[in-house]
């Protein structure tokens, strides 16, 4: 089969492109750990209330681990629970949320922060916190009517506006 | 530049003796095929109308400034709109097409083919009718992409499996209709176009599988109450093993445009069979095994799979940039056959008010920023910024909205003349152009609109809201406000191609249009046989399949939680 020189050049540019982005997102995933929410952690969704950590949603500070703050975060047709949330700026914090019916997002709306929340499963993901603001968490998950109206807010703060 | 290559370019660059066929010989497709490629017109273009309008009113809902009458939902008309232009129009056009096109290049089909092809066209509106009257009671809004665990009403489903059902039966009709040329022609390279139609509709076959098992196995036995629950993950992984794949069945029609159509239409050749052919079967072997790119931030897979599906995503990659070089490689040919000179000059040769030509030449110029949009997308963890944000449908509008339909129309505008024994006047052709520069225009605001709001967070599938008075809302409403506009000047330009369809329907003048079919280059050397051995590429195929899916479908049987109940939240 014929392959014009020119057509050579092309692919061979075009493919060795492409590796070198899979390389790039490849390193940063598996050497730095940058992986998107890749949960295993499967719960009874009508029972979420039940279980730890879902019975106390809410902004938790933890000892001894690898992240300062835990965020813990109940979905469901159309709200979250906590409404709010307020951490201090330059934490490392884990999220960790799951829904009690449908299928709903979690996007901290201008960040990487974005996971699908699926019933039956508890999604994750640990992050750092770096800039100060009020960022919007939207639900972009189609869900229903009130999809839309679906939001919580997280506050980012300096640290002694928390202390008060 | 493609002439500075003294192989090729002397050879091809001249044309030997007169390449244009001359008036009156024109190749036809047979006129009971027609008939059937006919029928399939009238329901796209419908399709069209309505859907199109249904755009319109959710860029209207969605700028706040409007607000739907008589209890109509948003979702409601984003789930007509998603069903009838992602669903309906594509699978309609495409079967029409490549009936025509089967016809044209290997020969009328026979009779049983034919009635193959009626079955299978009443089996697809069957079930549309069927779709769309639950849409229309409000029982089905779902969206085109219908998650469980919402869940419609069962005649939903079982109206799309039928949409399904009947498109097989189409496809096994056109490779029948192959078969039947290749068993009468041993040896010989087959048709090209055929041979791209066979590969779609393989393609077509393998794929839609995953969505044929979720609807039969779960969403029918569950919507119909038969069982209680369903795995929610499950459904979504084989949705997705077929809906990406989907988007590759909806864009080779348009490769088959570009790759022997349009070269045809600038009095240019095909710039190498086997290259085409090369690049139809990569489409196959990677179209596929790369549906987990659409599940990055969902938890229950792991990581190492979803990183292999977007290695594999990124091979699906190689055949388009075979495409994009044929295609400016034939226009630099022609361009420079017709007497540019320097490094532009062959680029002002080119027919740019033929709007066979011009139309799908809009499609190609916005795949560039959609392929390298998708690349974004499918990139494992910055899919985190942009995933569920209306970046995405920006994303898509550029890919199907544009390089795909503007391909659609702009071959729709020869083959209606040429079915219906009717011409596309001057002043027609000129409506076209407009009728392709409206889009683009419209296309360019409101994807460009849709970007920017998507990574500035907001989320796609979603009605007008302020999210509480939040600030980052307020900032996606001026965008949305663009998006209007973008989509007022989209429906425009649909009311100029329906105008246009129907004319070349009903009232333009009787003539000969041609169906446009370019030959090969001589230079490009004859075909491999292994280009058409289906048995080895076949092969490869189902082991990429089993190499991406197994581990991750065993995961997610193996560790999956008690299944979920229906939900109706609309």
């Amino acid at each position: 089969m014929h392959i014009h020189k020119y057509e050579k050049w092309w692919l061979i540019f075009g493919t060795t492109t492409l590796i070198s982005f899979l390389i790039i997102i490849g390193v940063s995933a598996f050497h730095a750990g940058a992986h998107p929410n890749n949960s295993k952690w499967t719960i009874d969704y009508e029972k979420v209330d039940e279980i730890s950590p879902f019975d106390n949603p809410g902004v938790h500070k933890v000892e001894g681990k690898d992240w300062e703050y835990e965020v813990v975060l109940v979905a469901s047709a159309f709200s979250y629970n906590p409404p709010e949330i307020k951490i201090p700026v330059g934490s490392k914090v884990r999220f960790i949320a799951t829904t009690k019916d449908v299928i709903h997002g979690f996007e901290v709306a201008g960040t990487n922060i974005n996971m699908m929340l699926e019933p039956g499963y508890v999604s994750e993901l640990v992050t750092t916190v770096d800039k100060v603001g009020e960022f919007t968490i939207v639900c972009n998950e189609y869900c229903g009517v009130g999809h839309a109206m679906m939001y919580s807010t997280l506050k980012v703060v300096e640290d002694d506006d928390n202390s008060k | 530049m493609i002439t500075a290559n003294k192989e090729v370019g002397k050879k091809t660059l001249l044309p030997k003796g007169n390449s244009h066929e001359t008036k009156g010989n024109l190749i036809k497709v047979d006129s009971k095929d027609a008939k059937l490629a006919l029928a399939h017109i009238y329901v796209a273009f419908t399709a069209l109308l309505i859907g199109g309008l249904a755009g319109l009113l959710q860029v209207f809902v969605r700028s706040g400034a409007f607000e739907l009458p008589f209890g109509i939902g948003y979702y409601q008309v984003l789930t007509v709109h998603g069903v009838l232009l992602g669903l309906i129009l594509t699978t309609y056009f495409i079967m029409g097409f490549q009936i025509a096109a089967v016809s044209r290049t290997a020969g009328a089909l026979s009779s049983t083919q034919r009635k193959l092809g009626w079955i299978g066209f009443w089996l697809m509106t069957i079930g549309t009718i069927a779709a769309a009257s639950m849409v229309l009671l409000n029982e089905a809004s779902v969206l085109y992409t219908f998650y469980a665990p919402l869940q419609a009403h069962w005649i939903f489903y079982a109206g799309l499996a039928l949409v399904v059902v009947g498109s097989w039966i189409e496809g096994i009709a056109q490779i029948m209709r192959y078969a039947q040329w290749r068993k009468q022609n041993k040896g010989l390279t087959s048709p090209l176009l055929a041979f791209m139609a066979v590969v779609n509709n393989l393609m077509w076959f393998v794929a839609s599988l995953g969505v044929a098992i979720e609807v039969l196995f779960q969403l029918l036995p569950w919507s119909l109450g038969l069982v209680d629950r369903i795995d929610v993950l499950l459904s979504r992984t084989l949705f997705w093993y077929f809906g990406h794949a989907l988007v590759y069945f909806w864009l080779l029609p348009a490769y088959m445009i570009w790759y022997v159509v349009v070269p045809k239409v600038i009095g240019g050749k095909l710039f190498s069979d086997s290259l085409a052919r090369l690049s139809f079967m990569l489409f196959l072997l990677f179209s596929i095994p790369v549906g987990v790119h659409h599940q990055l931030t969902e938890p229950g897979i792991d990581g190492f799979w979803k990183f292999l599906q977007v290695v594999l995503t990124f091979f699906v990659i190689v055949p388009s940039l075979m495409t994009a070089f044929s295609m400016f490689a034939t226009f630099e040919l022609r361009g420079r056959e017709l007497g540019g000179k320097g490094i532009v000059g062959w680029f002002k040769q080119l027919p740019w008010k033929d709007s066979r030509f011009l139309v799908p030449f809009i499609g190609m110029v916005a795949f560039i920023p959609g392929g390298a949009g998708g690349i974004v997308n499918a990139s494992y963890q910055m899919n985190q910024l942009i995933h569920n944000t209306i970046w995405v449908t920006g994303h898509f509008h550029l890919t199907i909205a544009t390089a795909v339909v503007l391909t659609y129309f702009g071959a729709a505008f020869w083959l209606i003349p040429h079915i219906t024994g009717r011409t596309l006047t001057g002043r027609m052709n000129s409506l076209a152009n407009i009728a392709g520069i409206l889009w683009g225009v419209g296309m360019f605001i409101m994807s460009g609109a849709m970007h920017v709001a998507g990574l500035l967070g907001a989320p796609r599938r979603s009605e007008y809201s302020t999210y509480g008075g939040s600030e980052q809302a307020a900032e996606w409403i001026s965008y949305q406000l663009a998006q209007a506009i973008g989509g007022t000047i989209l429906f425009i330009s649909i009311l100029f191609i329906i105008g246009i369809v129907i004319n070349l329907l009903w009232f333009a003048p009787k003539g000969e249009e041609e169906f446009p079919v370019a030959e090969a280059t001589e230079g490009s050397g004859k075909t491999p046989a292994i280009l058409e051995n289906f048995k080895v590429w076949g092969v490869i195929l189902v082991a990429l399949i089993l190499i991406a899916y197994t581990f991750p479908i065993f995961e997610i049987l193996d560790n999956s939680p008690a299944g979920s109940k229906g939900f109706k939240l609309w």
